[in-house]
């Protein structure tokens, strides 16, 4: 059987595209104190969220985003299909241990901070293949949990350098669904895996900038579209510096996309907040794009997103060890219905 | 093989992008602020050391004394969440000292304390503590072993 | 004048601190600092070169961790004086005896009284 629904080398298309019936964000207080503060359903104003630790705290998070955004679309548990999640953290148990208070079958997924694209091209995938009505997206990340993990105890005395990136403290969730009313997703673009041989853990934007810029350049030739066929191209969480060098790539090979580029770690904070280079993490793409971005869709601001949930595949093992970091970016086309 | 291998000489221009976009330290002004905190620490633990002195110690006691109230401040500091902030605007003023040394004891241990006594504070309190006294205890024995040969 | 050298002195050594850090663009953390400041100053120390600088500096040399390395190498150099061989075994921890076990006591009970805040 040949492939149907696939354009080019890397892009998927959908014959009748997932609608996004709901979605809901909650974050921490950084992010609640930010900009996009408004934007978001809920937010805490404790890092702790009510609980005793931050792992227990990053699953409250994506737990009550999950709920919500069940509850934004008037469905019940038993009405998903599936639930794919993921997030940050070793084994990455908030996913696992969400999904264990949810009784909906459960696929896990890590892809780093892009695993809410990852996720959400997946179940539009499920969805369109005819596997499933309706499918539930999350992903979270929490400052303190990723910190302690990937860099240091949060109460070490140390120096941040300035390309360092702030944690994400916050979950997002999505309701896909076969029909409904909301904006569609309409392509998913997969990324390749690439490793240009950066290995600064507190330099990501500079791990991912390659990763995003292939799958932008990938979308737009097997899609033939022009760039300015979009409102607005955003990244996940490349960050100021990140963002520079995805620019400087995507010119090199003949794109400017400069003048509709943004970055969902550069919109999240403010200067003022003392976060280097921006927001970074699983939660970053995924509460801006639940909360801004489809908020700027449904009034009509934007007509058609594409959106790069970017990802720096690195452990703390393999950083300790030397090795060189691999980068991930994948592409959503989503547009407002 | 494909062509998502990057190449050497890919690597390579990429590199020197990255460098050109990086920001660079504000070197001048973290010495300024490492220098100032330092000092100031320091200074903090000259007026312990005189006080000490003036209750009669002895050097070794007064200087034992200052080190293990630097050592007590800084791991209050820490407990309430404040000489993260110390480090984060002198940088290496709050490294250096002892009271550094406490820091990076006492966040490695409060920060894993949900893992239980023993593997969470316990084992955690060495994180970074355990190689500065392997490192220190060593090149120290090494002195002794050297100067009782060749004395 | 003892405050005034103490002031300078523990502020330059911090500065060199920073630069260890900030010209290695930050592979060089906390932790290297640390080892490198206590493995530097037991060597300076075993030398005999540690010594002047405590003198003129007091704190400004002790308080910095090139000064808890210097305690190490002198205690572990007298030890072999006084006790011969089991000396270098005995003498460098023994003269930093207080310091380690303030660390580890006071870091042990802030452990257990505070939460931390992230």
């Amino acid at each position: 059987m040949g492939v149907f629904k696939k354009n080019g080398s890397q892009t998927v298309w959908f014959e009748n595209p997932p609608v996004i019936i709901s979605t809901a964000s909650v974050v921490g207080p950084q992010e609640g104190e930010g900009p996009l503060g408004k934007t978001f359903d809920k937010v805490f104003y404790d890092t702790y969220c009510d609980e005793e630790t931050w792992e227990k705290a990053e699953q409250r998070l994506m737990l009550e985003a999950m709920k919500k955004a069940l509850q934004k679309a008037n469905l019940q548990e038993k009405d998903i299909d599936f639930m794919l999640a993921g997030d940050l953290l070793n084994q990455i148990v908030s996913a696992n241990f969400t999904a264990s208070a949810l009784s909906i079958p459960f696929l896990g997924l890590y892809g780093a901070c892009s695993t809410m694209y990852e996720g959400m091209a997946l179940g539009a995938m499920l969805i369109d293949g005819g596997f499933a009505a309706r499918v539930l997206v999350g992903a979270s990340s929490h400052y303190s949990t990723a910190e302690r993990q990937f860099r240091f105890p949060t109460e070490l005395g140390v120096q941040r350098p300035m390309t360092a990136q702030w944690t994400v403290t916050g979950a997002g969730a999505v309701v896909l669904a076969e029909k409904g009313s909301g904006p569609v997703i309409t392509h998913a673009t997969i990324g390749r895996v690439i490793d240009m041989g950066q290995a600064d853990p507190q330099d990501m934007g500079a791990v991912m900038a390659p990763a995003a810029a292939d799958t932008i350049v990938r979308h737009l030739q097997d899609t033939g579209r022009a760039y300015d066929y979009y409102d607005l191209i955003y990244t996940g969480d490349l960050g100021t510096y990140g963002k520079k060098l995805a620019d400087h790539l995507l010119r090199q090979q003949g794109y400017d996309i400069s003048d509709r580029f943004t970055d969902c770690g550069i919109l999240i904070y403010s200067g003022a907040q003392d976060v280097h280079a921006g927001g970074s993490g699983c939660g970053c793409s995924a509460v801006v794009t639940c909360g801004y971005l489809i908020e700027k869709l449904k009034d009509g601001s934007y007509k058609r997103l594409l959106g790069i949930g970017t990802g720096s595949l690195h452990s703390p093992c393999s950083v300790q060890q030397g090795s060189t970091i691999p980068g991930i970016g994948h592409a959503l086309v989503i547009e407002a219905r | 093989m494909s062509e998502a291998i990057v190449s050497e000489k890919q690597r390579k221009e990429y590199a020197a992008i990255v460098s050109r976009v990086k920001p660079k330290p504000r070197v001048w002004r973290n010495m300024f602020w490492a220098f100032v905190v330092g000092g100031l620490i320091c200074l903090i633990g000259q007026v312990f050391y005189n006080y000490f002195l003036s209750l009669g110690l002895s050097l070794n006691q007064a200087g034992a004394a200052t080190s293990s109230s630097l050592v007590f401040i800084a791991a209050f500091l820490t407990g309430l969440g404040l000489y993260d902030e110390v480090s984060r605007f002198g940088g290496a003023g709050g490294i250096v000292p002892i009271t550094g040394f406490a820091n990076s004891m006492v966040a490695s241990a409060l920060e894993y304390r949900a893992e239980g006594l023993i593997f969470g504070v316990g084992a955690r309190l060495f994180t970074i503590a355990g190689p500065v006294l392997v490192w220190g205890i060593t090149t120290a024995w090494v002195a002794g072993i050297l100067y009782y040969f060749f004395r | 004048m003892a405050f005034f050298w103490a002031f300078v002195i523990g502020g330059a050594l911090c500065v060199i601190g920073q630069l260890l850090m900030d010209l290695t663009s930050y592979k060089f953390t906390s932790a290297h600092v640390l080892v490198t400041f206590v493995t530097a100053g037991a060597i300076i120390s075993a030398f005999g070169l540690y010594q002047p600088l405590v003198k003129l500096a007091g704190a400004g040399a002790t308080v910095p961790l090139t000064g808890f390395g210097h305690l190490l190498a002198q205690g572990a150099l007298n030890g072999v004086k006084e006790n011969g061989i089991l000396g270098a075994f005995s003498g460098g921890v023994t003269a930093a005896a207080a310091g380690i076990t303030a660390a580890v006591v006071f870091g042990y009970l802030a452990a257990l009284a505070f939460k931390p805040r992230g």
